[in-house]
């Protein structure tokens, strides 16, 4: 089940002729490959894709009318090796994944795809997680693109862009016989607009058909001497078909006019942003109408010379517009023009940031600056030369003030207690050196816990603590790795590498039931029953069978005390290999989505249910903030007292909190204060319930007026 | 409405064809995205073009997120074609910002998104403490006044109350009073009805939703009263509240005591008759010193018995006579304060006096938001270790066994170890109900003797440095403030206590010295170790040096 339910979503998914399409980009995207006849899709969750993935998992019925495969890869090397379907069948097939980390994983497989190339359209949908929000390594996808020879076709950032760019890409990958990849910037994945949608298509060609008449052709093997002649093909017969292509169908597009002394090629993604800038500077209006000619690149890979030397004809300077790192398609445009022994002169860079994301400001600035060097004459006089306003001096710097607010854990999250634990064993046995993987997990790199010294990539948590292995040493390393990386491949690459090289490590395997920070989508060790999945695959057993021997399986993260015990015990038994902890409690934002309003629906209904929540007596709690520095908590922060007798703020949990049961686990664990309290509240108590509760009422009643009955009592006291 | 809309913010720009630009702040939980769907909603009921953005993933998990909305009338209707907005707000170029907490209103100012020749800035005025915030030993928490004051500079208009609270009232999400919000300020031309439509349309919690959102588009118009502004004495919002105490004293005091002079007391005559007593000796102290000292001798004898009241207020007039008016009896009102902390040290008495007082069960109560046909069951977590088990012995044997380290151990071994008791159970509480009992006989165990030491010492090395140095003497005593937490934490601040004071001689002579002992006090307050303490310790052992 995953975090969200798309159920409304999918209905959208069978719009048909002319109807309206509204939604999230990404939903226009899904809705698009059922429109081109997909017949089957893979792809590995994460932001900003995770939504495709879900509202395909969510789809089932519509897509078994359409005879179409859906398939939720292992990982986006799966995902891609699928695209082998379209291999010798004229099939269409698109995988998707979050870029640059997923096509790194991917790029195995797709370099092999690219070298026999593809008889139907094979689509690579890749999601990039770059800029503002990104929880990976700044990189660009163009690239794997350029060293494979697939297509990038990279749209306008508008839903009847990106789904023509769907279309446009399976006709352009069988017209070259090479795999296309789609990029969409993350903001273009959640953006919300229209199109007019068309009908669904069944494939020509299904999965079922192809399985039925198998075929091969020793010419598409990625084999000696076949793979030699892939090289030349791509040069000789694919590249010419993909230019004319492109060429022909106006991939590319021009707006502006037709003649001027200046110009401007962008990248597709990069357009709206050029239109605010040249808004700003009064040179477009509201549509996209501008003074300046513009070529936009809806295709950045490969570029077609003669349409931008055609571009520059006349024109004095031409800006490009590329974000990102290295600047790839200006070296290409350069290259162009000095062998065309042009005079236009080429800049890029020089006007915008060499790296980092292109935000409007810094479009504005850059396109300014170019502006105001090479066309002065196009700006109005005031945006040639802009009075200083004095405004922003007066206002004081405040970043001293504000707190930075990284992501961290959900309030209840079972993986909080798993790093308490862990910093708890620290203070006892010293800090040791500590591999994180990527997941919610990753979030220990932070305070409160700031434990974690490296991240090396999905399911690598262990693997990147493998050097660590030394007889020599008295302390251990510990390694991370959460049930989502362990499926993708730290099974092999982490547990296996480090039973076969007697690895002394203590690897803990943070399983929470769900992929969870792409958006809680089932894995093999889910234990939610899924309809078309095979689920509740223990991870203990795969371990065993990967031949660990030293292995511990806690049922309950939020049991602190037992936590620190067996991490304490796996840093210093005298066990050879591997010492392996998996800790097991399902993903607190996932839980509450599906037991919440089970839980109130029951309570409506009159069942006796008991309803957890923690609380701290606040006389008794001193300020120390102790305890939140073992937890970070959401719900548990800072409350003023309006008492003159105490200096400090002291402990509060508010409404939100869902008694995961850290707190007090934490305060037992650690000894810290008798402050917390655990209140479980019966909804609709039975009989007996309210039979002992009069009875114990009534004796502790009885003390309590006997005491307060022989002592001063105060007011609001 | 198109006319309304040329009378927009976004009036006069070039080219932009009336586009507004909106862009939401929130912490990932609060429920951002909810919002922006709406406002685009509503944006679309009235015939506007609207495209929202966010950037979702792991920003969301209790992070800073931001949501990013442009709208612009429908100028070229049927002509099919769709104005270009862009897809991430700018600096200098955002028409209405709203931040669902107070210091990602500070955010958006920081990151420029709040100018004042355009912004309306419309923001929560409650905060969600930042981890950085919470984890200090001290008070850490960011200035809300710094915040509030700059966004009234940096915006056009600044609308601050706390929609959270109007939200949680009306048992809703801050989105919907966020909305009422929106729409009370009047700064989109859209009326009130096509927002209330939006909710309706909905579907979950509308009830709620519409009551939330009334509460916040009341405010907004002005037609109801601001929710009071978190800001609390004792956060470093005014640090002054540590430096005059007076001030916040009787500001606070004003609150906790009714008219008509001390606190209503009730109990047996004997009992409020020595109260009376205990009052009459408080109004002959300086009037500057009486409201501290009420609260303070109120604690004392809520502590202990009114013996214990008379022991406090006796130390206290050792400090009031050795001061006059000149200082403003700050020495005596720093007295009054943490002698009345130092003498109600937290014990395992203390804990199950207070756990077992029908007060608190009627607060648990409260807190937890127990409806009345339901029934409670608290579960309270005590972690006792030999130190304690000692501490509430008889000095002598305590003291034995104490001294006798393979003995200590080995009933640590037998106690040591997290206990669960339910104080709703009869042997739950009857179990604390009797340790709160040994309140008569605490004088004479062991913690009382080592606490009673302690304190006499600090407070002796306090009235002997008056005479020489009034402020250093007020910062000695203000040291106090280091000594909290149980166990080990306890441990920790003692050792904190310890430090600061060692730099007495260092500093004893020097016209800044209780400049530096606060400063020190504050340092200790910053990290759980003490090392941004020790770092100033070196600071104040090279002082010395410059001296001679």
């Amino acid at each position: 089940m995953a975090e969200r339910s798309f159920a409304k979503e999918v209905e959208k998914l069978r719009l048909g002729d002319g109807e309206e399409f509204a939604g999230e980009g990404i939903l226009a995207i899904t809705k698009a490959l059922l429109q081109c006849g997909v017949g089957y899709v893979g792809g590995y969750q994460g932001a900003p894709i995770s939504h495709l993935m879900d509202v395909l998992a969510d789809a089932q019925d519509i897509l078994g009318e359409l005879g179409v495969h859906f398939e939720a890869s292992a990982s986006e090397a799966t995902a891609t090796a699928m695209l082998a379907a379209s291999v010798h069948y004229p099939i269409r097939g698109a995988a998707t994944f979050k870029s640059t980390v997923g096509t790194n994983v991917a790029s195995d497989a797709l370099a092999n795809l690219a070298s026999g190339g593809v008889t139907g359209g094979a689509l690579i949908i890749v999601g990039e997680d770059y800029g503002e929000g990104s929880s990976i390594m700044q990189e660009r996808s163009h690239a794997f693109a350029m060293k494979s020879q697939v297509w990038l076709l990279d749209p306008r950032p508008n839903l009847p862009s990106i789904v023509k760019a769907v279309e446009d890409g399976f006709e352009l990958s069988e017209a070259s016989n090479t795999p296309v990849m789609l990029q969409v910037r993350i903001r273009c994945c959640h953006v919300h607009g229209k199109f007019t949608a068309k009908d669904n298509v069944r494939p020509a060609m299904t999965v079922a058909d192809a399985l039925e008449q198998p075929r091969r052709d020793t010419g598409r093997i990625v084999l000696p001497p076949a793979s030699f002649l892939h090289e030349k093909e791509k040069v000789a017969k694919r590249w010419p078909a993909a230019v004319d292509f492109i060429r022909s169908r106006n991939i590319n597009e021009f707006f502006g006019p037709e003649h001027g002394a200046i110009g401007i090629v962008c990248q597709g993604g990069m357009y709206n942003a050029v239109i605010r800038a040249l808004q700003r500077l009064g040179l477009a209006d509201a549509y996209g109408e501008t003074d300046v000619p513009l070529y936009v690149l809806n295709a950045v890979y490969p570029l077609i010379d003669d349409e931008f030397l055609s571009f520059c004809e006349g024109k004095d300077a031409v800006l490009v517009v590329e974000e990102g790192q290295p600047n790839y398609i200006e070296q290409a445009f350069a290259a162009m023009l000095h062998k065309a022994g042009r005079g236009t002169r080429l800049v890029g860079k020089e006007y915008l940031p060499m790296a980092g994301e292109y935000t409007g400001q810094v479009m504005l600035d850059g396109l300014g600056d170019f502006l105001r060097t090479e066309a002065p004459l196009l700006l109005s006089a005031e945006i040639r030369a802009p009075n200083k306003t004095g405004q922003g001096e007066e206002i004081p710097d405040i970043s001293k003030v504000v707190p930075g607010r990284p992501p961290g854990f959900c309030i209840g999250c079972p993986e909080r207690p798993i790093f308490a634990a862990t910093k708890l064993v620290e203070q006892e046995l010293g800090p040791h050196h500590i591999a994180s993987d990527i997941g919610c997990h990753l979030f220990s790199i932070m305070p409160p816990f700031d434990l974690g010294a490296t991240t090396m990539g999905y399911g690598l948590g262990p693997a990147s603590a493998s050097a660590f292995n030394s007889p020599d040493a008295k302390r251990r390393s510990i390694s991370f790795v959460g049930d989502g990386g362990f499926w993708h491949n730290g099974l092999t690459s982490s547990i296996g590498n480090a039973v076969f090289n007697k690895n002394d490590g203590v690897i803990v395997i943070v399983d929470n039931f769900y992929s969870a920070a792409t958006g809680g989508q089932d894995i093999l060790s889910s234990r939610a029953d899924n309809r078309t999945k095979a689920t509740k695959h223990p991870i203990t057993k795969a371990v065993e069978g990967m031949g660990v021997k030293w292995l511990r399986h806690i049922d309950r993260t939020y049991d602190v005390g037992k936590m620190r015990a067996t991490l304490k015990e796996a840093l210093t038994t005298d066990e050879k290999g591997p010492k392996v902890i998996v800790a097991s409690s399902e993903c607190m934002l996932n839980r509450q989505r599906r037991e919440k309003p089970l839980v109130n629906k029951a309570i409506n209904e009159g069942q006796r249910i008991v309803k957890p929540k923690f609380g701290v007596d606040e006389d008794i709690c001193t300020g120390d903030h102790a305890c939140m520095r073992l937890s970070g908590c959401p719900s548990l922060s800072v409350k003023s007292l309006d008492d003159p007798l105490r200096d400090d703020p002291v402990a509060h949990i508010d409404q939100t909190c869902v008694g995961c049961g850290n707190c007090g686990e934490v305060a037992d664990a650690a000894v810290l204060c008798p402050s917390f309290y655990r209140a479980d509240v019966v909804h609709n108590p039975g009989r007996w319930d309210r039979f002992a509760d009069r009875m114990r009422s009534a004796v502790i009643g009885f003390l309590q007026r006997r005491r307060e009955s022989r002592r001063l009592v105060f007011a609001d006291a | 409405m198109l006319e309304k809309t040329s009378s927009s913010p976004a009036e006069g720009k070039a080219g932009d064809g009336g586009m507004i630009k909106l862009a939401i702040l929130a912490v990932g939980g609060q429920g951002g995205g909810v919002l922006s769907d709406w406002i685009v909603d509503v944006a679309e009921r009235n015939g506007y073009l609207a495209q929202s953005t966010s950037v979702a993933g792991v920003a969301q998990r209790t992070g800073a997120t931001i949501y990013y909305i442009e709208m612009c009338p429908d100028l070229k209707l049927g002509a099919g074609r769709l104005p270009v907005f862009a897809l991430s707000p700018s600096q200098g170029d955002v028409d209405i910002l709203i931040a669902a907490e107070l210091m990602e209103a500070g955010r958006a100012i920081m990151r420029g998104f709040v100018t004042p020749e355009k912004t309306t800035l419309i923001a929560s005025s409650h905060r969600i403490a930042a981890v950085s915030e919470k984890i200090e030993p001290g008070d850490g928490r960011a200035s809300s006044a710094k915040v509030r004051e700059t966004a009234e500079l940096a915006s056009k208009r600044f609308i601050a109350f706390d929609m959270e609270k109007i939200a949680v009232e009306n048992g809703s999400m801050i989105s919907a009073s966020l909305l009422g919000a929106l729409a009370g300020s009047g700064v989109l031309p859209f009326p009130r009805a096509s927002y209330e439509q939006t909710v309706a349309a909905s579907g979950r919690g509308v009830k709620q939703s519409l009551a939330a959102f009334a509460g916040g588009f009341e405010v907004a118009q002005g037609r109801a009263a601001h929710p009071a502004h978190p800001v609390v004495p004792g956060g470093p919002q005014d640090k002054a509240a540590e430096h005059s105490p007076v001030r916040s004293a009787t500001a606070a005091a004003g609150q906790t005591r009714p008219a008509g002079g001390g606190p209503a007391v009730a109990g047996p005559d004997r009992l409020v008759d020595g109260w009376r007593h205990l009052s009459a000796r408080l109004d002959r102290l300086p009037e500057e010193v009486r409201d501290m000292a009420r609260l303070g001798l109120r604690k004392v004898v809520d502590y202990q018995d009114e013996a214990y009241g008379r022991e406090y207020l006796d130390l206290l007039e050792q400090a009031v006579e050795r001061e006059c008016a000149a200082h403003g009896y700050a020495l005596s009102i720093a007295a009054a304060k943490h002698l009345a902390n130092a003498l109600c040290y937290d014990d395992m008495i203390r804990v199950a006096d207070l756990k077992t007082r029908s007060t608190r069960g009627a607060r648990v109560r409260r807190e937890v938001g127990v409806k009345a046909d339901a029934i409670l069951q608290t579960t309270e977590y005590f972690h006792p270790r030999v130190e304690e088990f000692c501490g509430t012995l008889p000095a002598r044997l305590g003291c034995y066994i104490e001294d006798r380290p393979k003995l200590a151990a080995f009933i640590d071994r037998r106690i040591n170890r997290g206990r669960r008791i339910r104080t709703d159970s009869f042997s739950g509480f009857a179990m604390l109900w009797l340790i709160g009992g040994m309140r008569r006989w605490r004088r004479s165990l062991l913690r009382h003797k080592v606490e009673q030491a302690h304190m006499r010492r600090w407070y002796q090395l306090a009235l002997d440095t008056v005479a020489e140095d009034h402020a250093l003497a007020v910062e000695i005593l203000n040291t106090r403030r280091l000594i909290k937490g149980y166990s080990d934490t306890h441990v920790r601040a003692q050792s904190k206590f310890d430090r600061v004071l060692s730099a007495l001689p260092m500093l004893k002579g020097r016209p800044d010295a209780a400049d530096w002992l606060r400063r020190l006090r504050e340092a200790a307050l910053k990290d759980e170790k003490g090392d941004m303490l020790d770092g100033a310790l070196k600071t104040v052992a090279t002082l010395g040096d410059q001296v001679a």
